[in-house]
């Protein structure tokens, strides 16, 4: 397995009027070709700017401070806005919750998956182009492609939107493509079903896929290898057989088990105690140590990352 | 000092310009509001008014010269800024009053009501607001209150469709439908729930829309048609000077103006700022 | 006690149209609901589940009066009040209460935590200042809202500490009902765990009856007593939880259990590309509604609408296949 992407140290921090915000902190990570991460956390945990940082789309008052993100010989955090602009959309795309957010309302979806080819490979003919976009509709499951070449965005479902933007972004064939949240906002049949068309999709286009979200189930279904994120840091980080089966850091143990299953009958979920501490007031130590029940003085320093049982975690309690 | 520690003050200030903007304008508030405490002399004061200073010029006994009748310009300027700036004040505020109702009415029960009220302002809206104005001064008359209503007719519309706008938007947000579902009747419904929501683009359109006011009734008193020339505002005094500025007696114009240019930007320097300070906020 | 006692609503072939624009001379009627019959059981939870369009959310509208039915009737303390707004509902309607999906909108921004929890009592008691108070205190006690939040506004709070600021706005009045509109969709997985948690506490303590709506079908089990399966406007499969989750019969509650991503059956089966689109509301078929998408379907199905049948032992269901 080749690797592909190699992100070091990555730092992406927030300079606002309230204090500094580390939204990302410190972060490593490594994809393989072909293989798909899952980036898991909730809200504010910084999955969604580690998304963004990967390419760069990240505006003032933030930055990216430290760290490097390697791809395929160039490090993405230093390329200039010119160099990146290249690679966006071209080997490496980006697709989000909010189908709006890629798709311009105005323009016939046509008329944008012809702009996506010619944008990237300016010698194709028109014809070509055209040709290439109808068949992404139709891998996409897109029914009546070529009639739908001349709708515009406001006239499909939420669904058909969304697969539209994954047309899109595979349309080019990238090496690398970062989801965030891509289903979140959808029902859950045609969650489903846009799952299984992305993961079909990347593996047959030989791409790579970052999925990031909050829905650990999903990660289950999707995702070859698991970050888990929780105020800015990595907690723990392996295959996704040892991250969810055999969890080690208290977070992720205790983010398994407040999910309520549908084959279990409790007469009470578990729940985690408090909530994720905001970016601008970080505990001192373990960030987790105010939630955990396993926490104790030693948890007073943040712990080191160690390699246990195939992952790396961050835990001073786990051996 | 709690004033200073609100977050949104605390954030006002921070812009040098926007500061600049308040001295300016509580300076010139000062002059207007005693003006007898500063001003070397009464201009409307007969006794104190006499021939043989006519068209002093400036930077010497008169520090700001002197009109035709000896009257001193920097007098005269602090006395016509309080009735420019009662004007001004006064309209924005009868015209929020007034868009505010409208708007609110409007946008909450929708309907005929909304298009009555729509109609009226998109229809006073395609009129230039100073034909408006010089419509209703030139049937009416001079006078300093039927200005403040002339204005006040003119400017009531903005402020109504912003409200009308917002309540739109915030009546289908579920606090107001938990209002609703709790049995709070439409009037208790916008005035408690949705007008607090409003306030904040209101205000910030509404101080930015006063130094609007003070130049359409400076522009109405240079045409002579605002105030009565026993209560010069700056715009009279400007047109006042206007008629001798050829003839080389520039003092009479030129400061009125200055004073006035001076107002207007303080006025936009702090809506300016409001507005940026409080945009985020608007979101909310 | 028999069963007509026990039940607090009674809900009758209620109907919610709504006139949808096509063109600019042409409206069409949605049936947003169409002809729902269902009974809530008092201290009881009973969910109802669906995706988008089926109908779930103008249920609840309809039943806490933001929406009035076409036709039908709603019994509640004796009284039909599917066709009264809030304020025509009187007394009655305090006893009725509503927790909104979105903790962001659902609190005013503009008013303190105090004001909010207030206005219930202000509105529907005639308790002096000091008898509020004492209400709000007792109340933030019950849902584990410290008394420093009451002097600050809800944008100081997180999403999970706002809900439970608009749950202790929803039980202040004691009410008997309260209709629960997808109230931790928009929160964090080990906030959501909380909120649910606290839901139960606050049924038992209070013996509450909980209409609860949610399209996520996960969330359903450890709350309910009774399922209410909706498919655009109608109930498509009803029963006990144990009935639902153990045995689901109709093909739309099998698609929605085969499609929720589980953690302890982690694959992703191709069977799941058969669950097709959800059809527009407006031009329903005939037959059954589900035909287009059913994997059972055959031409019996999409002549004549299948009718809502009690397969003994209050277990309904839609579907002529089973």
């Amino acid at each position: 397995m080749s690797e592909m992407l190699r992100v070091k140290n990555l730092k992406t921090h927030f300079d606002t009027r309230k204090g500094l915000v580390k939204a990302v902190d410190d972060i490593s990570f490594s994809i393989n070709k072909g293989e798909i991460l899952g980036i898991v956390g909730e809200s504010g945990a910084g999955k969604s700017i580690t998304g963004f940082s990967l390419i760069n789309l990240i505006d003032s008052p933030g930055e990216i401070v430290d760290g490097s993100i390697l791809f395929n010989d160039r490090d993405l955090a230093h390329l200039s806005e010119d160099e990146l602009s290249r690679i966006r959309g071209g080997e490496i795309s980006m697709i989000f919750q909010d189908p709006q957010m890629s798709l311009n309302p105005v323009i016939t979806i046509g008329k944008q998956l012809i702009e996506t080819v010619t944008y990237h490979n300016p010698e194709t003919s028109k014809q070509d182009a055209y040709k290439k976009a109808v068949e992404m509709l139709e891998l996409v499951g897109m029914p009546a492609p070529e009639k739908r070449m001349a709708s515009y965005p406001h006239q499909l479902s939420g669904g058909m939107k969304q697969r539209v933007v994954i047309a899109m972004a595979l349309i080019n064939s990238p090496k690398l493509l970062i989801a965030d949240e891509p289903t979140t906002a959808l029902d859950v049949t045609i969650q489903a079903q846009i799952l299984f068309l992305m993961k079909k999709l990347t593996q047959e286009f030989g791409s790579s896929l970052i999925l990031i979200t909050h829905d650990i189930a999903v990660v289950a279904q999707m995702c070859d290898k698991i970050a888990v994120m929780y105020a800015g840091r990595i907690v723990e980080y392996g295959s996704n057989k040892d991250v969810l089966y055999n969890p080690k850091h208290p977070y992720t143990k205790g983010l398994i088990q407040c999910l309520p299953r549908l084959n279990e009958e409790k007469a009470r979920l578990y729940q985690i105690p408090g909530v994720m501490p905001s970016l601008l007031a970080l505990p001192v130590g373990c960030y987790f140590s105010d939630r955990c029940p396993y926490a104790d003085e030693e948890c007073k320093v943040y712990p080191e990352t160690i390699t246990l049982e195939g992952r790396l975690v961050s835990c001073h309690k786990v051996k | 000092m709690k004033f200073f520690e609100n977050e949104i003050v605390a954030e006002f200030f921070e812009d040098k310009l926007a500061v600049a903007g308040v001295f300016i304008f509580i300076f010139f508030t000062f002059c207007a509001l005693f003006p007898s405490l500063l001003s070397p002399q009464n201009p409307y004061d007969l006794e104190q008014l006499f021939l043989e200073n006519s068209f002093k010029s400036p930077f010497g006994e008169f520090l700001l010269g002197a009109d035709e009748q000896g009257r001193d310009i920097l007098s005269a300027i602090m006395y016509g800024l309080r009735i420019s700036l009662y004007v001004g004040i006064a309209s924005t505020i009868l015209s929020v009053f007034i868009g505010l109702i409208a708007g609110l009415v409007s946008g909450y029960f929708g309907g005929i009501i909304d298009t009555i009220i729509m109609r009226i302002a998109d229809i006073q809206l395609s009129f230039p607001a100073i034909l408006v104005a010089l419509i209703i001064m030139a049937l009416w008359g001079q006078g300093v209150t039927k200005i403040v209503i002339a204005i006040t007719i003119v400017n009531w519309v903005y402020y109504a469709r912003t409200a009308r706008g917002v309540v739109l938007s915030e009546k289908e947000k579920d606090y107001a439908q938990s209002a609703k579902a709790l049995g709070m009747n439409s009037v208790s419904i916008m005035v408690k729930e949705i007008l607090p929501n409003i306030m904040a683009p209101i205000i910030v359109i509404a101080t930015v829309r006063i130094a609007n006011a003070i130049i359409l009734e400076a522009t109405l008193s240079f045409l002579g048609l605002g105030v009565p020339i026993t209560e010069p505002s700056l715009g009279s005094l400007i047109s006042n000077g206007y008629q001798v500025l050829f003839s080389g007696y520039w003092w009479g114009s030129v400061f009125p103006g200055v004073v006035l240019m001076l107002l207007v930007i303080s006025i936009n320097l702090i809506g300016d700022r409001l507005r940026d300070v409080m945009n985020p906020r608007l979101k909310r | 006690m028999s069963q007509s006692q026990m039940n607090i609503l009674k809900i009758e072939n209620i109907e919610k149209i709504f006139e949808i624009k096509v063109s600019a001379f042409k409206s069409k009627n949605l049936y947003a609901l169409n002809k729902i019959t269902l009974e809530v059981e008092r201290g009881k939870t009973i969910s109802v589940v669906g995706e988008s369009g089926c109908g779930k959310t103008t249920l609840g509208k309809v039943v806490s009066g933001l929406y009035q039915a076409e036709k039908g009737t709603i019994k509640f303390h004796g009284q039909d009040i599917a066709h009264k707004k809030p304020l025509q509902r009187g007394l009655l309607q305090k006893d009725i209460q509503m927790i909104f999906q979105d903790p962001y909108s659902s609190l005013n921004s503009r008013k303190k935590v105090k004001d909010i929890l207030e206005q219930p009592l202000k509105i529907h008691t005639k308790l002096n200042k000091a008898d509020r108070m004492q209400a709000i205190e007792k109340t933030c006690a019950d849902v584990g809202i410290d008394l420093g939040y009451l002097s600050r506004y809800p944008h100081q709070f997180s999403g999970g500490q706002r809900q439970r600021i608009a749950i202790a706005r929803a039980i202040i009045l004691n009410p008997e009902l309260v209709i629960a509109d997808e109230p931790i969709s928009a929160l964090d997985v080990s906030i959501q765990a909380q909120v649910l948690n606290l839901l139960m506490d606050l049924q038992e303590k209070l013996n509450l009856t909980y209409l609860f709506i949610t399209h996520d079908i996960s969330v359903v089990k450890h709350l309910s007593d009774y399922v209410a399966v909706m498919y655009l406007g109608e109930i498509v499969e009803y029963g006990t939880k144990e009935q639902i989750f153990s045995n689901p019969q109709h093909p739309y509650t099998k698609m929605l259990f085969l499609a929720v991503p589980d953690i302890d059956n982690p694959v992703l089966s191709e069977k799941v590309l058969e669950t097709g689109e959800i059809p527009s509301p407006i031009d329903l078929p005939d037959g059954c509604y589900f035909a287009g998408r059913c994997p059972l379907a055959d031409a019996d199905c999409e002549k004549e609408h299948p009718p809502l049948l009690e397969k003994g032992d209050q277990y309904k269901v839609r579907c002529i296949k089973v």
